[in-house]
């Protein structure tokens, strides 16, 4: 008897409990998505109509001008292209070394497998520091050139552990078997590891693309003074600067210094735009990519 | 002696018979050396008084003044408070939000209304702190969604000037670590409650458990060992208290709480051209982190966990 009641009297509870918890989720996806949705709308409403305030989800007044407005700026238009171009190469070249180098360390007759492993992994535990990185990027000449968003970035340590620990889950005979077929040792990697490690690619890929896409600091840091270099994240960095010295009235500054001719824009809207434009790629991507990054992370957190 | 030798001979032979694998390799060991441990030989400038232009070697050496004047500044006990207390509120709130929501989406039923979630709380990870910060200034504005909504709440009665405040910024930077990294931070979480015995759960039904209790008397305990060891891994980084956010939401008001150790070192080296003692902060930063990392890794080794890195 007592045993039903208790089980009826659970059941109750566990229904309240998943009202709350789905009440729960749902409070999560807005609070996560609505600063984005509202950002899309500012950006697609008229820049004037926006003063009156009221936009949340949806735009009032539809219009691109906001977009035209932006990418007509020579410097965004630049600042587009260098973080496209930046974003593959170094991705492309970053994801090629790095497996490369965990398919050396991965062979198990290789005599320097772990020498070099121990000198890479060390690197974890420590960090030059601002000042010395600084002073061999200038002393290595890369300062204010694109390839110093590039070679810093070849070799990622733990994308290494990851690529690494997913070519040792390979089965042996199928390595073996090509070697006897006299094969070398890059052909193997080329031929044979490359397509069977995809998974792991695609994971450490999107890592590596992410951090491309997203830095402005070795932009502010290297390259502050060739405007041709700049990315997308550091003209959003300038007008975040720009609205963060006077919090009272809206910046104009960028605005003005975007052409205060006529004022067909506002730094809301431009804000608001330039917001969407730097993050609207990744979003695009990271859904689909998803399954690969989870496994990614567990295999990269654990092992090591 | 014989043998010995006759052991390094062959060392070396099979060595040749691995040339490839040298050429897949070496090219980066040489990159390592230069881009992460030739940047050490710097760490000689927090001992001098460095002046550019001028090569390493050429330097006035002024000992430990560097070291001595940064242990006497007040400025540098300011910002290695605010570094700490900043690391630590990510520390407990990052953990605390990311376990309850890992238990939380474990309890959904509806596996494409999970996935959906999980998705979307991904999201702000993958944006740059840029878009994040962007996002906290638009929503903290004057006329920003959370002054709109407090003034119709009749909880205030003007808008707060959030950022312009220093004594809010420690927690509208918490609060926006939590809004950008709690979904990522269940991830981890997620994967170590797939491992849990399901026989478990249905012995609980059995015995009339709540869903409450379940989650409190098996996933919980279920997934210890890895908060655990993420626990004092992250204890190892106490020293990181990022620096993206707060140099990007920090503004003149705020300065004596937003400001941490590295934008320290980013002020005094790049902007004051102060090399020296920018460099020894960033010595300082190094070598407790280095301590804390070891110790880190070397407690969880002694509870029986894997190392983490």
């Amino acid at each position: 008897m007592s045993r039903t009641r208790s089980s009826v009297a659970s059941s109750f509870g566990d229904k309240v409990f998943d009202f709350c918890n789905y009440i729960f989720m749902i409070f999560l996806i807005v609070v996560t998505l609505y600063p984005f949705i509202n950002m899309l709308a500012l950006s697609l409403n008229d820049a004037n109509d926006s003063i009156r305030g009221g936009i949340y989800l949806w735009p009032r007044v539809w219009t691109l001008r906001n977009y035209e407005y932006v990418f007509s700026e020579t410097n965004v238009y630049f600042a587009t292209f260098i973080s496209a171009a930046r974003t593959i190469i170094g991705t492309l070249v970053s994801v090629f070394c790095t497996a490369m180098l965990a398919y050396a360390v991965s062979r198990p007759e290789y005599k320097l497998r772990k020498f070099v492993s121990i000198v890479f992994i060390f690197t974890m535990y420590f960090s030059g520091g601002l000042i010395p990185e600084y002073l061999l990027i200038k002393n290595l000449d890369l300062l204010n050139t694109f390839w110093v968003y590039i070679v810093p970035g070849i070799i990622g340590v733990f994308n290494m552990i990851v690529i690494r620990s997913f070519i040792d889950g390979l089965p042996e005979g199928i390595l073996e078997s090509a070697r006897i077929d006299g094969a070398g040792d890059f052909t193997v990697f080329i031929r044979i590891v490359l397509p069977l490690i995809v998974p792991a690619l695609a994971t450490v890929s999107l890592f590596v693309a992410v951090y491309q896409w997203n830095s402005w600091f070795d932009v502010f840091l290297y390259n502050s003074s060739r405007a041709d270099l700049s990315t997308l994240q550091y003209e959003l960095v300038k007008i975040l600067a720009s609205t963060n010295t006077s919090h009272l009235s809206p910046a104009d500054q960028y605005a003005d210094a975007m052409g205060g001719r006529t004022r067909t824009v506002t730094p809301t809207s431009i804000r608001a735009t330039m917001t969407i434009v730097a993050s609207l790629p990744i979003i695009m991507v990271y859904p689909f990519l998803q399954r690969y990054f989870v496994k990614g992370l567990v295999i990269g957190g654990v092992k090591g | 002696m014989v043998v010995e030798k006759s052991r390094i001979r062959q060392f070396f032979k099979s060595l040749s018979n691995q040339k490839t694998l040298m050429l897949m390799s070496l090219p980066f060991l040489v990159w390592v050396i230069v881009f992460k441990y030739l940047p050490l030989w710097g760490w000689l400038i927090a001992f001098q008084r460095y002046r550019l232009g001028k090569g390493l070697f050429d330097q006035t050496w002024v000992g430990l003044e560097n070291f001595r004047m940064l242990f006497q500044d007040h400025h540098f006990y300011r910002v290695l408070r605010n570094t700490l207390v900043m690391s630590s509120l990510n520390l407990v709130l990052g953990f605390v939000t990311a376990i309850t929501l890992a238990l939380l989406l474990n309890e959904l039923r509806r596996v494409y209304f999970k996935r959906t979630v999980q998705t979307i709380s991904y999201l702000p990870h993958f944006v740059s702190w840029v878009v994040a910060a962007n996002i906290v200034q638009e929503t903290l504005a004057p006329e920003g969604i959370i002054n709109n909504l407090l003034l119709k709440l009749n909880i205030i009665e003007r808008p707060i000037l959030w950022l312009g405040v220093g004594e809010y910024f420690w927690g509208i930077l918490a609060v926006a670590e939590v809004w950008k990294n709690v979904g990522w931070n269940t991830i981890i979480y997620l994967a170590a409650i797939t491992t849990i015995d399901p026989t478990q759960y249905e012995a609980a039904q059995i015995d009339g458990a709540s869903r409450f209790r379940r989650m409190w008397h098996i996933t919980l305990p279920g997934i210890r060992p890895v908060i655990v060891l993420l626990l004092i891994m992250n204890l190892g980084h106490i020293l990181e208290s990022g620096f993206e956010p707060q140099y990007l939401l920090g503004n003149s008001m705020n300065i004596e709480y937003s400001e941490n150790l590295d934008i320290f070192v980013l002020k005094y080296g790049i902007q004051l051209n102060n090399y020296g003692l920018a460099t020894a902060a960033g010595i300082f930063k190094t070598v407790v982190s280095f301590i804390f990392i070891i110790s880190a890794n070397h407690i969880a080794k002694r509870l029986g966990q894997s190392r983490l890195y």
